[in-house]
């Protein structure tokens, strides 16, 4: 076995090195810690381009960890989506690790770097495996890493809000753990290709119990996607974190759309007899009340960082408005747009930042106040993450949500997906521009705080800005990598043929 | 009454009494609420390889060797794995409702600010009915 073919053990191993040694750094030279936060996140980036760029034309790559044979062992499986997920996460880490250093705001806690990077390390390894149970553990680390970080600075607002986001995620895993063992009692495997194999020869009198199972667990990944009506725990979370956390928990809701995507074509897809798309029903109307619940919210915003949140949970639904149609088409134009609105969020929450530390006591209301410095500027890039968010061009959320309406359109339900998405997006338009000319043209008499000594926390929302320009520019290539991602993920012969070797048909 | 019969109504009796805490005001009740819950889904869990009484786990050391009727192991090494988690997220939560109502001075999951006599169901307006 040569190096390379250990590459898929890596995005997991990296950040699991570098959170100890990051923490014990971090007790006598912070700069050191820093820097080893900063490497792995570089080192993370490069292997997840290495193993995009190996699986891209089109092979699976199964890692048996332990060399344990799938299904008795866990299997790490390497796709073009876990590949494209890997490459996500990386940038997105990036951008909000050089936002939170630049800014200071890594200071304001012990131990923000060992945290970020036990976060990576369940985020990289729920994009990786191929066990439900090991989903259930990465999705525990990940989660318990983010309530450390969603609390970094402390706070009341964030010490009400956290109990409210750990209570909602401590009664989700249980209920994750319910389904699992649900579907373990029923198919004897938590191997997900094996289990897509298993579930087309449960008896008939155990198809309802199937069926709770497939609904329970989808029901447990919408509300990590903050699917409405499971949306409430987000907007409050997400406004009180640190804006850097804040950005990359922008990939925390994508998780669970990624869980969906992943797990119902596996387990309950067209082979899965009277299970077969048990979720499908109810996804479609879930995805568009969340589209109407997010950009309602952008309409009432009070604030930039809230705002924001219901951006998120506007785009997770526009997002899976393509992913409910389950074909190759509207997946492909779901996933452009999954990469899209992760960035876009990101940037909204990270301008929202850039304009709180220039307005003081005004912090980043939705309300006029004094004229601050360096507003032309803030605004143009405000007005950007806006056009991002709500789809114009010539930013990629436009191409997205153009891919999404034309790949819906052959769907039975296409009236109500193009109604939602071109309503939704009228309502975006009309929120942003009224919270953009409150904050950025209207002024009021008095003097602005002091401007902090430089600009350098331009430089993460500004690469945000530049990454979303980058693909719209590439979208031909990424929306063709995205159709053969989605392509892939309808057709689980293929990846259980590559994790089960002789056993699959 | 079959062994089976009272696995299940445990764990049906823990779970209703771990979803009426869970939906109490107060974070003390919840987080009990939450324990409840989480032993529930370990013995559900549990019972997931089936109840077997009195076999050994795929290999019988008495016997020398494979057996046929055997007790699932995996779902034990499962509700290992799971009793670790939620016995630190129980640990976690307490720490993080302990700072909460220390740094707000409510106890109240919503965050709202009540009199503790008031939430007691203690003060005198409340008593005679005249509260809100």
């Amino acid at each position: 076995m040569s190096l390379l073919d250990h590459l898929p053990i890596l995005p997991v191993a990296i950040p699991a090195l570098a959170a100890p040694l990051a923490l014990l750094a971090m007790r006598r030279r912070r700069g050191l810690g820093v820097a080893i936060s900063l490497v792995s996140c570089l080192a993370l980036l490069g292997c997840a381009l290495v193993l995009m760029g190996r699986v891209s034309g089109g092979t699976i790559t199964a890692y048996a960890l332990g060399e344990w044979p799938a299904p008795f062992g866990i299997v790490l499986v390497a796709d073009r989506l876990a590949a494209l997920m890997l490459v996500l996460t990386a940038v997105l880490s990036l951008i909000a690790l050089t936002h939170a250093v630049v800014t200071g705001a890594d200071r304001k806690g012990w131990h923000f770097h060992p945290l970020f990077q036990f976060q990576l390390m369940g985020l990289n390894g729920a994009f990786l495996t191929g066990d439900l149970f090991n989903l259930f553990v990465f999705f525990e680390v990940l989660l318990i890493a983010s309530y450390g970080l969603m609390l970094h600075g402390q706070g009341p607002a964030r010490l009400k809000a956290g109990v409210q986001y750990v209570v909602v995620n401590l009664v989700g895993s249980a209920i994750f753990l319910i389904a699992l063992g649900m579907l373990y009692a029923l198919t004897g495997t938590l191997n997900m290709a094996d289990m897509g194999l298993a579930v087309a020869e449960v008896p008939a009198a155990d198809q309802g119990l199937l069926r709770i199972a497939g609904l329970l667990l989808v029901s447990v990944f919408a509300l990590k996607a903050a699917v409405a009506p499971l949306h409430l725990w987000l907007p409050r979370t997400y406004a009180v974190s640190t804006p850097a956390v804040a950005a990359l928990f922008a990939i925390m809701t994508k998780v669970g759309v990624y869980a969906i995507i992943r797990v119902v074509p596996q387990v309950f897809g067209a082979d899965a007899g009277a299970a077969a798309w048990v979720p499908a029903p109810y996804l479609l109307p879930a995805a568009l009340v969340s589209a109407v619940i997010g950009f309602a919210g952008v309409f009432v915003a009070r604030s930039l960082s809230e705002q924001a949140s219901y951006a998120v949970i506007g785009s997770t639904g526009t997002l899976l408005i393509a992913v409910a149609g389950w074909s190759a088409q509207s997946l492909g134009a779901g996933l452009y747009y999954l990469v899209h609105s992760t960035l876009a969020a990101a940037a909204l929450f990270l301008v929202a930042d850039v304009v709180a530390r220039r307005r003081g006591a005004y912090s980043d209301n939705a309300s006029p106040g004094p004229a601050f410095a360096v507003r032309g500027g803030i605004g143009l890039m405000f007005m950007a993450a806006a056009i991002a968010a709500t789809g114009l061009p010539p930013l990629s959320g436009f191409i997205g949500k153009l891919l999404i309406l034309k790949s819906v359109a052959a769907l039975p339900d296409w009236s109500w997906s193009w109604g939602v998405i071109l309503g939704t997006t009228l309502i975006g338009v009309i929120g942003f521009a009224r919270v953009g000319s409150a904050v950025f043209w209207k002024a009021t008499e008095g003097e602005a705080p002091p401007a902090p000594a430089n600009r350098l926390d331009f430089i993460a929302p500004a690469a945000a800005l530049a990454l979303l320009a980058a693909l719209s520019a590439g979208a031909g290539w990424a929306s063709v990598y995205a159709e053969a991602t989605a392509a892939q993920v309808l057709d689980p012969a293929q990846s259980a043929r590559v994790v089960l070797k002789d056993r699959a048909p | 009454m079959t062994y089976e019969f009272l696995v299940a109504s445990a764990i049906g009796v823990l779970v209703a009494g771990g979803i009426y805490l869970a939906l109490r005001a107060r974070t003390f009740q919840v987080v009990l609420g939450l324990t409840l819950i989480s032993y529930a889904v370990n013995l559900f869990l549990f019972a997931s390889g089936r109840l077997v009484v009195g076999r050994p786990p795929i290999w019988d050391a008495v016997k020398g060797g494979a057996v046929s009727a055997y007790t699932d192991p995996l779902p034990q090494a499962l509700v290992l794995t799971a009793i670790v988690i939620t016995f630190g997220m129980t640990a976690f939560v307490v720490i993080l409702s302990l700072r909460s109502f220390l740094e707000t001075g409510s106890d109240h999951v919503d965050g709202d600010t009540v009199p503790c006599d008031a939430q007691d169901g203690l003060a005198h307006g409340l008593a005679e009915g005249e509260g809100p």
